[in-house]
């Protein structure tokens, strides 16, 4: 008999004798096979085991409560962190092979860069002065805002506490920097996208250090830290204050009106337009892989949205979740009828993709505040807006965005912040931004909540437009922006990176790029 | 001895490997190229609402090399099975082998050619 075969029989005969004893061993122990007799008295605290008084009753209720949001927001952040990888998919999945390794490093390490950047100053920034943690135990140490005094008001531009994360050693503070470190690095990766198949590496890096540090966290403090636009409620009865739920304009049309700046600077990949001004086709190389990541994102996006609530305890996540899902197939669903009956007559894979993305987009904001007919009708016309956006866009502003970021976060995100404006319902929200009323839209009644979402696009776009157009011109004189011709018309993956993505595969390089005339 | 260099319809291959084996070619090597030709373009490409014709023809590309008096019926296999009557069929091109040899017998010449069936 072989060796193996004594083993295997062993191990067989051992494993009988285990189920044989098990009840042996543990006679005497009830076990609880269904679980329903699991978790009662005796697992609350208790200064007498079994017979906890109503305060430690009370006690544990509370502590409970703050551990469900807790688990909620980390669980959350877990699944925001993971559309890092849909956007490498869907970006290197739309770009040439060429560029592979390329453009996936950028993506890759615009998660640590963007990080890092958050973890020095940017989370201080943003939230240094947000007051009082109300769902995760009300930790109210982050409480230093910079202001300033305009019009007999106050307008915070800055929170000052939480460098490093140093004085604010606090869990509640722990969840909150985790759920919005992953919210920023969403914005970080969408410029990766514009300005993929060009983009000077050290260009890239710097940048990734700015957006974390900087661009993306003092926008973030006016929207989400207790900032100026936040109080455009309390201040000048403009609704609730420009209201974002989960980040429509924080960290869509953020990372939207970025990629816009930086690919209008970068200019067009070599051969993408004629003499003429028409555009070529220059076809991404693998749509199974940018299918895949569409997916990813999808599926991050509950914990984008769903997790925004900052309260596994707050059942409105239902709503928020449903209304997500309900967005992103009337989203996807408009793009591709719209391709297919009206524009190409192909229903274009590609843009079925962006049409789901912008219909995600479109309902991060409103989510929450929106009833799902609502949603539907929001993922509908952002479905039919990204297909214009992006023609319009590459026809008319000849900026070249070889995965359709601008159209898909910039348009999108802005046309979510005012969907909510117009769509929000009025039955939640109520006590937001210090506001009582429930966020309450133009076709509810409520007027003032659009003219708050209207400053708050208007604001993102001047500053972050503004920010970026400096820091890429600043990278730009010190680094360079763009790759040599060259290394373009061959493939930035041996000049940029050093190694190809797909070695050892013969790619027709050459065909990738198309002749301009 | 002579080289047969026939570009057909890559959708054309599986019926002419058939029609040569039936008449004992049995070995050749393939590949697959690109070219430009006149064939009618249309354009049936559509990327991100941009309609375009696709730059290339894909073909594949035979090289069959035969004894002289394979050479006639070889060519009318090829010419009976890649044939569809449409633009872009494809062509053969013939030129002579001044000597071959086969590795493994170290034979050379006509003999190198024959196929084991005709041993």
């Amino acid at each position: 008999m072989k060796k193996i075969h004594i083993l295997l029989i062993s191990l067989f005969l051992a494993f009988s004798f285990s189920i044989l004893y098990t009840d042996i061993a543990y006679a005497g122990t009830s076990t609880d096979p269904s679980g329903a007799a699991t978790g009662n008295a005796s697992d609350i605290s208790a200064a007498k085991a079994g017979e906890p008084t109503l305060s430690e009753v009370a006690e544990q209720a509370g502590h409970n409560k703050v551990a469900i949001n807790m688990i909620w927001v980390l669980i959350a952040g877990f699944l925001v962190m993971f559309m890092q990888a849909g956007f490498a998919m869907v970006e290197g999945g739309l770009t040439r092979a060429k560029n592979i390794s390329h453009t996936m490093a950028m993506n890759f390490l615009i998660y640590p860069l963007g990080m890092i950047g958050f973890f020095i100053c940017g989370f201080a920034f943003m939230f240094g002065g947000v007051g009082p943690l109300a769902t995760l135990g009300g930790y109210a140490g982050l409480d230093q805002e910079f202001t300033i005094n305009l019009f007999g008001h106050t307008f915070g531009l800055f929170g000052t506490k939480g460098f490093f994360l140093s004085g604010v050693y606090d869990v509640a503070v722990f969840s909150l920097f985790l759920f919005q470190m992953v919210f920023m690095d969403t914005t970080a990766t969408i410029p990766t996208g514009s300005m993929a198949e060009r983009w000077k590496y050290s260009s890239f890096f710097i940048y990734g250090l700015a957006v974390g540090t900087i661009i993306y966290p003092i926008y973030g403090n006016w929207v989400w830290g207790g900032g100026w636009l936040s109080q455009l409620g309390n201040n000048f009865g403009l609704g609730n204050g420009q209201v974002d739920f989960a980040g429509s304009s924080v960290v869509h049309l953020t990372g939207g009106v970025l990629a816009f700046v930086g690919a209008k600077m970068l200019g067009p990949r070599i051969g993408k337009f004629n003499r003429d001004g028409s555009a070529n086709a220059i076809p991404g190389h693998n749509i199974p892989m940018a299918v895949i990541g569409t997916f990813i994102l999808a599926f991050g996006w509950f914990g984008f949205n769903a997790g925004s609530t900052l309260a596994g305890g707050d059942l409105r996540i239902a709503v928020v979740a449903v209304n997500t899902m309900i967005a992103s197939a009337t989203g996807a669903l408009a793009t591709v009828l719209y391709m297919w009956l009206f524009r190409t007559k192909k229903p274009d894979p590609s843009m079925m993709l962006n049409g789901m993305l912008a219909g995600l987009v479109a309902i991060t904001a409103p989510c929450a505040f929106v009833t799902v007919q609502s949603a539907a009708l929001i993922g509908l016309i952002s479905g039919v807006l990204v297909v214009e956006a992006v023609f319009f866009i590459e026809r008319y502003l000849k900026i070249d965005d070889p995965v359709g970021a601008i159209a898909v976060h910039g348009v999108n995100g802005a046309w979510g912040i005012v969907a909510l404006g117009l769509f929000a319902d009025g039955t939640y929200g109520g006590g937001l931004n210090g506001v009582a009323s429930n966020v309450t839209g133009l076709f509810y009644g409520n007027p003032s909540q659009l003219w708050a979402q209207l400053i708050g696009i208007a604001a993102n776009i001047l500053y972050v437009g503004a920010i970026g157009w400096v820091v890429f011109k600043l990278i730009d004189m010190v680094v360079g922006n763009r790759v040599p011709a060259r290394a373009e018309m061959e493939g930035l993956d041996i000049p940029e990176m050093g190694v190809e993505g797909y070695s050892g595969i013969k790619l027709d390089k050459g065909s990738e790029t198309p002749l301009s005339r | 001895m002579k080289k047969i260099e026939a570009i057909i319809r890559s959708s054309k291959f599986d019926e002419v490997k058939e029609a040569l084996h039936k008449i004992d070619i049995s070995f050749f090597s393939y590949y697959d190229v690109v070219g430009v030709g006149n064939e009618i373009k249309k354009a049936d490409h559509s990327y991100r609402g941009t309609v375009y014709d696709s730059s290339y023809i894909p073909r594949r590309a035979l090289t069959i090399v035969v004894r002289d008096v394979n050479l006639r019926k070889t060519v009318d296999c090829l010419l009976a099975a890649a044939y569809t009557g449409e633009t872009g069929d494809g062509r053969i091109f013939v030129m002579p082998v001044e000597e071959a040899w086969k590795i493994r017998t170290k034979v050379n010449g006509d003999e190198s050619l024959k196929g084991e069936s005709e041993k």
